[in-house]
């Protein structure tokens, strides 16, 4: 019952890129912060992630990206999310994630950024930043 | 805010969001489901549970697609456990039922624990209503089974199907430990591996030794694969008849009466305790017991007692 409003937060891969160690150790790091993490593995359409974001009622997606795709995904997804009416999901973006594209994905609506050798401590205070 | 019309019509976004509020114990939540529960009561609900890593997920995985098959709609809640020391949790079951991603009359829902024993919330209980309500004509629960929860799945579900693997060991030990008593079909998965025969003859020993069931079922004993699909055709068709006979016998209205009733005794100690632990927390008594107790003047054992002894002072209404 004192559970009220715990952080839900789906973790995906999307597209064909194999690189999982940065999205299961992101998940255990934001378990650790008492969230609860959906972890859906490798290799996601656009799709899949929509439906279990929808299913699962997720407060955010968070996309682990190191194929260097994540501008034309990240748009995509925003576009797919405004269409089906996730509208209070956030978009986190994670990976191999150059300088130069951060103001490129928070325009188009990423909600935080967090590049290859972000701490985990900064992850999860962002993550927390989002709900505040 | 869901609204309970677009629930009634199935939509996923509104339902999803429905069994959400429910989860975080929302006030809105509970005057909502008030309003869908007499659109409940028709779905068959499916209770899988197992030890961890017998394959309970991936043999859902695979029932989903042999329910679909006969085109009925199929609703999934995976209950993993949340961790004591963070309060958070990794909810992996969704991982291996992926293959359904692109069809809309299937929905699964992970849930975690929250702390509940035996690994079984009312909020369970509580998204079985709200699917119930959407239309799904099978749901399925993936609960770890600990057994001799106040929620254990036998008042959540009419069919009870315990995952086992082959080998002496584990599986059938696990089972000894109280959870026999409710299973109606047993599964044993993983039978690609030695010995699958021994454990399903072992199981077959022990409901002979069961005492008669009250419902005159006889427990079932099947073998799968669940990664191939091997026996899931069976075992689907067993979960179907065994709906059947509990509607030839007139047992699903008995069923109901037990889960109204064990549904009804969970309400009743969740919102008393509410109402009654925020009463007595801004009483002048307990206020008072509190500075007490700080100031060193009394123990909190005695304090307690004090202060539920002046409050609940009960007369019958008899
Ligand atoms: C280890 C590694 C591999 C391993 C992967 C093992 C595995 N299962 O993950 C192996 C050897 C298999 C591999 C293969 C390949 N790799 Co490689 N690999 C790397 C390497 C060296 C490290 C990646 C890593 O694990 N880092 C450690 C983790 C912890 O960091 P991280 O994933 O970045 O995660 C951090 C953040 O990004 C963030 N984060 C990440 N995801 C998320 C998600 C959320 C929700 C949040 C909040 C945060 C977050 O949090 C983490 C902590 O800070 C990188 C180099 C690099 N600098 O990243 C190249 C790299 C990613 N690989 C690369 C390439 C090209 C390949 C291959 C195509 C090589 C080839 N030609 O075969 C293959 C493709 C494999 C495939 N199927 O996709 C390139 C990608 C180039 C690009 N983007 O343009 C890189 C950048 C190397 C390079 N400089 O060229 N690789
Ligand atoms: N050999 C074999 N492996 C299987 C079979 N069914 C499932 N598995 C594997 O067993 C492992 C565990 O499967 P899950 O479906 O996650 O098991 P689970 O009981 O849901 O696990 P928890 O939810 O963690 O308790 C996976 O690696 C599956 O691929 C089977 O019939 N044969
Ligand atoms: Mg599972």
């Amino acid at each position: 019952m004192e559970t009220k409003n715990k952080i839900r937060v789906l973790i995906a891969k999307p597209g064909l890129d194999g690189h999982d160690k940065g999205a299961k150790i992101v998940a255990l790091a934001l378990r650790d912060a008492g969230m609860e993490v959906i972890y859906s593995g490798l290799h996601q359409t656009l799709d899949q992630i929509m439906q279990t974001a929808t299913q699962e009622a997720v407060d955010v997606i968070g996309l682990s990206i190191m194929s260097g795709a994540h501008l034309p995904i990240s748009e995509k997804l925003i576009a797919m999310m405004k269409e089906q009416g996730l509208f209070d999901v956030n978009l986190t973006v994670g990976g191999v994630i150059p300088f130069q594209d951060i103001p490129k994905l928070k325009e188009m609506g990423v909600a935080q950024v967090f590049p290859g050798g972000t701490s985990f401590e900064d992850i999860v205070t962002g993550m927390n930043k989002l709900f505040e | 805010m869901p609204e309970i019309k677009d629930i009634l019509l199935g939509s996923q976004i509104a339902g999803a969001r429905m069994i959400r509020l429910i989860e975080d114990n929302d006030p809105v939540a509970f005057e909502m489901l008030k309003r869908l529960y007499p659109h409940a009561g028709n779905a068959f609900i499916i209770g899988i549970t197992g030890s961890p890593g017998v394959g309970k997920s991936t043999l859902i995985d695979a029932l989903i697609t042999q329910f679909r098959t006969l085109d009925m709609k199929v609703a999934v809640i995976a209950v993993d456990p949340t961790s004591p020391f963070s309060g958070g949790a990794i909810l992996g079951d969704r991982l291996r039922m992926q293959r359904h991603a692109a069809d809309k009359k299937v929905f699964i829902r992970s849930m975690a624990s929250r702390g509940q024993k035996g690994g079984l919330s009312r909020a369970t209980k509580d998204a079985v209503v709200v699917l119930d309500a959407m239309g799904y004509e099978i749901i399925i629960i993936e609960t770890v089974g600990a057994g001799q929860a106040e929620f254990d799945i036998a008042s959540l579900a009419h069919s009870i199907g315990i995952v086992t693997i082959p080998g002496t060991g584990d599986g059938i030990q696990a089972i000894k430990a109280g959870i026999l008593e409710t299973g109606d079909i047993f599964i044993v998965n993983k039978s690609d591996k030695p010995d699958a025969d021994a454990s399903c003859h072992q199981l077959d020993m022990m409901i002979d030794m069961r005492k008669p069931s009250e419902t005159n079922w006889t427990a079932r004993v099947l073998k799968t694969i669940a990664q191939n699909q091997t026996g899931v055709k069976e075992l689907a068709d067993v979960f179907l008849s065994h709906f059947d006979f509990m509607k030839k016998n007139n047992l699903i209205d008995l069923k109901k009466k037990e889960m109204e009733k064990s549904y009804f005794n969970s309400l009743l100690k969740d919102l008393t305790l509410e109402k009654l632990l925020l009463f007595m927390k801004e009483s002048e008594d307990c206020k008072k017991a509190e500075k007490k107790i700080s100031a060193g003047v009394i123990d909190p054992l005695s304090a307690a007692e004090l202060v539920v002894n002046k409050i609940c002072v009960f007369e019958s209404n008899d």
